[in-house]
């Protein structure tokens, strides 16, 4: 401890050492904290201020205008497409992504030879870069020259529209999106069932448990505090969903029909194809709020004891 | 629970279900592969893989697009933050959890807090801040969102919190100076943490798509990603070349993770699961 060092010294010149050390920690902290304060809080705030102004990036006046922005928001139909299909994106990849993941760790956890290279193979689209694997994924499911509905033709199956099809876009990119969070997914879910104490498993074993009632009773109410982190993180990632749907569909972003458009993407068109920048600003406001929102219902979860 | 290799049939199922479930996983790699090595004659035919493999596309998408400097462009602004991000998180890691000073709850708090600000939100004055100073189409414009993170510094405060204060002390006692604990002493007992934030760092910093795509105009400041993404989106129809251009932005990415494997699993679980 500290005071054991200044103990042998007197009083005073302990206070000075003690104000030195809190002079260096100020030095130390000058640039970062003028970083943030720079780059992430005023900004923020900045954000909220051209919120409420019209906010032209070409005109020079920026008149106030009160909530009008999010008004315009709340009449524009697209906008409210792109939210309903991030609430879409949310509610078809994270439990797909999520069965996927425990299913496979566990059965990465039952074996025990060529556990690193399936972990390996499986973790690989989560480091490829999205914008490679976007354009890989959007001629494979090309309608006439792509490999999938050949496979489909060759399995004697009507070809598919895919992302061509309003009906099928959303989930065409949801898969894709899934296929790349699925390793991330299975290193989290194997880390969280180590973490499961095998004591007791034992236990239920010698009062006859097996299998499905093992897995109900132990794993899955012990896996509680992964799951949830899980949860919390994927949302967040799919809230956020833009470089996957704009380079899968680039001629037609968001579309077909805005099928596949989502809240990122139309602020990214808002401010910075339309230069609307008082709207997108807005649309970043409500984003805001929901991602705050889900963050703290987290903290309140996960902040739970979990009882053994 | 776990079955001994061999006779057990629900090893035997597992090994084959993760086996099928790897081909899927690999599909799209192995596509992108087999059409990059197809001349432009066969790109469309219905066979999977190339009757005539040939190297000619990634030929031309290095020597006759500005694909190199893209990828000397990614590579210098995904290193030069990383290693302000490693330097100035874990300076800042350190002196919040072994420096005691007023203020230090507040500023960690403060520091968090701008975890839950989504980057969308903050493009739009970023991009107004760089217009009014010059930075757009620049390094620095496309560096100075990331150059510091909120989430590495609670990364490493949390492992600095385990130094231990002796080592601190017998440092002072030996008139090591305030710099000199936190560089000698401290730094190289995290060094685990160190390394999940680099990799992490640089892997983020490598695939960036949104910010660094509103801040460049010119194609030769393109970043890999922003790079591939406009250049597909001009190349049209020429996906031999933009297959070759997706395999070759893979590959630095690949050799990382294939070298450092087990930091990058062990620093998703160290970053995933402590809270």
């Amino acid at each position: 401890m500290a005071t054991q060092v200044t103990a042998a010294r007197p009083l005073r010149r302990g206070l000075r050492i003690g104000q030195q050390r809190a002079l260096w920690a100020y030095l130390f902290l000058a640039v970062p904290l003028l970083f943030f304060a720079g780059i992430r809080i005023l900004p923020a705030i900045s954000s909220l201020y051209i919120s409420v102004h019209e906010w032209n990036i070409i005109s020079p006046v920026r008149p106030y205008v009160g909530l009008a922005n999010f008004q315009t928001l709340a009449a524009d139909p697209r906008f409210a497409r792109a939210a309903i299909n991030t609430v879409r994106y949310v509610l078809v990849g994270i439990p797909a992504q999520m069965v996927l993941g425990l299913g496979l760790a566990l059965l990465l956890q039952r074996i025990v030879r060529f556990r690193g290279l399936f972990r390996a193979l499986y973790f690989m689209p989560f480091i490829t870069p999205i914008v490679a694997a976007s354009w890989v994924w959007q001629w494979m499911y090309s309608v006439h020259l792509g490999p999938l509905n050949k496979i489909l033709q060759g399995m004697g199956l009507p070809a598919q529209g895919f992302l061509r099809d309003p009906g099928q876009a959303l989930f065409a990119v949801a898969a894709m999106v899934v296929w790349q969070y699925l390793g991330f997914q299975v290193v989290i879910f194997l880390a969280g069932l180590e973490a499961i104490p095998r004591v007791y498993y034992e236990a239920a074993e010698v009062d006859g448990a097996t299998g499905w009632r093992l897995f109900w009773r132990i794993t899955l109410p012990l896996l509680n505090p992964t799951l949830v982190f899980s949860m919390v993180y994927s949302t967040i990632v799919y809230l956020q969903l833009f470089t996957q749907v704009l380079n899968m569909t680039f001629q037609d972003q968001g579309g077909p029909l805005a099928s596949t458009l989502t809240l990122v993407l139309y602020v990214y068109q808002l401010g910075f194809q339309r230069f609307k920048m008082g709207e997108a600003a807005a649309a970043t406001a409500i984003l805001f709020v929901v991602i705050l929102t889900i963050t703290l219902l987290q903290m309140k979860i996960l902040s739970k004891p979990v009882e053994y | 629970m776990t079955g001994r290799a061999g006779g057990d049939p629900r090893v035997v199922l597992s090994y084959l279900i993760l086996a099928a479930g790897s081909l899927v996983v690999a599909f799209p790699f192995f596509w992108m592969v087999a059409s990059s090595l197809k001349p432009l004659a066969e790109i469309f035919d219905v066979r999977f893989l190339p009757t005539q493999p040939t190297l000619e596309n990634y030929a031309e998408v290095l020597t006759r697009t500005q694909f190199p400097r893209w990828f000397a462009n990614s590579l210098i602004i995904a290193l030069i933050t990383t290693v302000s991000v490693a330097f100035f998180d874990a300076l800042v890691g350190y002196v919040l959890a072994k420096l005691k000073f007023p203020g230090r709850d507040l500023i960690f708090v403060l520091i968090l807090a701008t975890l839950m600000i989504p980057t969308e939100m903050l493009v739009i004055p970023w991009y107004i801040m760089s217009s009014a100073n010059g930075w757009i189409n620049t390094y620095w414009g496309i560096m100075f969102p990331g150059l510091i993170t909120a989430f590495g510094i609670f990364l490493i405060r949390q492992f600095m919190s385990g130094v231990p204060d002796e080592l601190l002390d017998a440092g002072r006692i030996d008139g090591v100076g305030e710099f000199g604990l936190f560089w000698r002493i401290a730094l190289p007992q995290v060094r685990p943490a160190m390394a999940a934030l680099c990799i992490f760092t640089f892997l983020g910093n490598w695939n960036a798509f949104l910010w660094p795509m509103i801040v460049i105009q010119t194609p030769n400041m393109r970043t890999l990603p922003v790079g591939l993404a406009l250049f597909s989106g001009e190349a049209g129809s020429s996906w031999n070349l933009i297959m070759a251009g997706s395999a070759l932005a893979i590959i630095p990415v690949l050799l990382v993770f294939l070298v450092l494997q087990r930091q990058i699993i062990e620093g998703i679980v160290l970053t995933g699961l402590r809270n």
